[in-house]
């Protein structure tokens, strides 16, 4: 039997498998370039960039939970230019295609760094409205669809390469916003984002996180982000980046069943930095397996009772 | 290079401190390391996301061995502390930047409690001529003193509670060796926060170049996922995982209370 073919098509933007970064988990790829060629991977989703070089929030801004982390970070980077002077071609190099995850402080914002990224050759631009770690924007974007449509628009119209939008679990239904983003134009959806969470030290009674909250990751966020790849799916006809808790390619499979076209693999990077490398292999075994020419072939292909 | 490998421990011994010595076989991670002061990310059984940084305490070359000395502090670690000789651990490393030595340089070696081990590295890799200045809270916490003897010129003990040797904290041990011999080469410390500003204000008032190994809740370890942050004198932040563990005293925010 033939191998099964593993390209995908992410809003016009072909990745040679499925399986991606996730932003903020992969800095811009020079550390885990270490352990193996990047050229391995689908695509790489950057750091958070913002207009300005942020230094992020006081550490503590990690804390280990029950088949998870929260984390603090708040979006430190160099800045949208230096990514573009010093990371971009580095990440070049790499036969990889690069999304840029950009936050903004004011719609303007997002249209200036679209400008900038767009111009500078990234493959993509993941507009991030969920940021549950910063007051200015991030979050506030993405829970009211007016402004998640009103950033969507300013992205797209100042963007020439495909433009996905990540969105936050943390809104009771996430497929409003997605109708929103969807109609003010955005080529893609990501999701999901961290969920807003809390852990306090029993004995000192003080939040482990200097920020007393932060972003749930890991394992323990795999089933919400299953059934929200799912719900989206149906409310929306867009391609889906599906992330939340993968750790092997089983897990990446349901999100794919449930609608995702390809998925992004984060926390699971610190415990083993080739979970994306091993995600990939098990995803075109289990493709081999099932009989299955493409690995697109798994995309919406759940059967739900 | 960094690398990741499946390591098989080949001693296991419970100290009478309470601490764990484990030593194991590194599968070339030894020939890596470039000096005292970097750690080892350990895999601490399935359950748990997070690796343990693990300070290195020493390391053989030619043995291809790699020793750490930890307490069980927390879960993971606890989780370690109870694996036996013969048993793999899943190892990334070394990592992180540890302290520069000039071979022919003397150093004046301060550790406090569990800062104490990776002190042990840098008097066995260097000269003879160093003095360990070690802080525990009382005498029974006391760990590595003997060793500590064998390799350096002298070694002092504080104790919180003058169980052992000086009554009180390190840095007034510090500031009496500096008195006596202002002509160390530089202070390299590892230990709690409070106990490294001290210190460092102790090194810098008598004009000695102070390194310290800060400590901060890590992630990947590698300098991706940017949650070790350590403010630094400039007010950027810097990384414990991947800029440090060890800086120039110098280089740190200490009154950073933010």
């Amino acid at each position: 039997m033939t191998e099964p073919n593993m390209k995908v098509n992410l809003a016009g933007v072909e990745l040679k498998n499925p399986v991606v970064v996730a932003s903020g988990t992969f800095g811009f790829g020079r550390e885990y370039g270490q352990f193996y060629d990047l050229s391995e991977l689908g695509g790489i989703c950057v750091k958070g960039l913002t207009a300005q070089r942020r230094e992020g929030n006081p550490a503590p801004r990690i804390a280990e939970t029950p088949m998870g982390i929260l984390n603090s970070v708040g979006l430190q980077n160099p800045g949208v230019d230096a990514f573009i002077a010093e990371e971009l071609p580095f990440l070049r190099q790499y036969d990889v295609k690069v999304i840029a995850n950009i936050s903004g402080n004011t719609p303007e914002e997002y249209g200036e760094m679209c400008e900038k990224l767009s111009a500078a050759g990234v493959d993509m631009i993941e507009v991030n409205i969920s940021c549950p770690n910063v007051k200015a924007g991030g979050l506030a974007y993405g829970t009211k669809p007016e402004l998640a449509a009103e950033v969507t628009h300013m992205a797209k119209s100042h963007s020439t390469v495909p433009v996905m939008v990540k969105l936050s679990p943390n809104v009771t239904d996430i497929t409003e916003i997605a109708r929103a983003v969807s109609d003010a134009g955005a080529d893609a959806l990501s999701l999901i984002n961290t969920l807003r969470g809390m852990r306090i030290d029993i004995n000192t009674r003080r939040p482990i996180l200097k920020m007393n909250t932060g972003g749930l990751s890991g394992p323990a966020v795999l089933p919400v982000a299953v059934r929200m790849v799912w719900e989206v799916a149906q409310a929306v006809n867009l391609p889906i980046l599906g992330m939340g808790g993968v750790a092997k390619s089983d897990d990446a499979a349901q999100l794919m069943l449930a609608g995702a076209t390809a998925v992004a693999v984060g926390t699971a990077c610190f415990a083993d930095p080739y979970t994306p490398v091993k995600v990939r292999d098990g995803l075109k075994e289990l493709a081999h397996k099932q009989g299955l020419e493409s690995i697109t072939q798994l995309t919406g292909g759940v059967r739900p009772w | 290079m960094t690398v990741q490998q499946r390591c098989t421990i080949v001693e296991a011994v419970q100290l009478p401190s309470g601490g764990v010595s484990m030593t194991f076989q590194s599968h070339g991670m030894a020939a890596q390391i470039a000096g005292p002061g970097q750690f080892v990310h350990v895999r601490c059984g399935e359950g748990l996301l997070l690796r343990r940084p693990i300070s290195i305490c020493s390391w053989s070359v030619e043995g291809d061995l790699i020793r750490m000395v930890f307490e069980a502090r927390g879960e993971g670690t606890a989780w370690l502390a109870q694996r036996q000789v013969g048993e793999e651990l899943d190892v990334l490393g070394p990592l992180g930047h540890g302290f520069q030595m000039e071979p022919q340089g003397r150093y004046l070696l301060v550790g406090g409690g569990i800062g104490v081990p990776p002190m042990l590295g840098c008097a066995k890799h260097t000269g003879e001529h160093n003095t360990a200045i070690l802080g525990f809270r009382s005498k029974d916490n006391a760990m590595l003193v003997e060793e500590f003897a064998t390799c350096c010129e002298s070694v002092r003990v504080a104790t919180d509670d003058g169980s052992m040797g000086h009554h009180g904290f390190v840095d007034a041990l510090v500031r009496e060796e500096l008195e006596r011999n202002p002509g160390y080469t530089a202070v390299l410390a590892c230990g709690p926060k409070p106990m490294l500003r001290s210190v460092a204000k102790v090194a810098e008032s008598f004009g000695v170049p102070c390194k310290v190994s800060m400590e901060e809740r890590m992630g990947c370890g590698v300098g991706a996922c940017l949650v070790c942050a350590c403010k630094s004198a400039d007010g950027h932040q810097k990384h414990v995982c991947k800029d440090g563990p060890v800086f120039d005293s110098k280089e740190v925010a200490w009154d950073d209370r933010t």
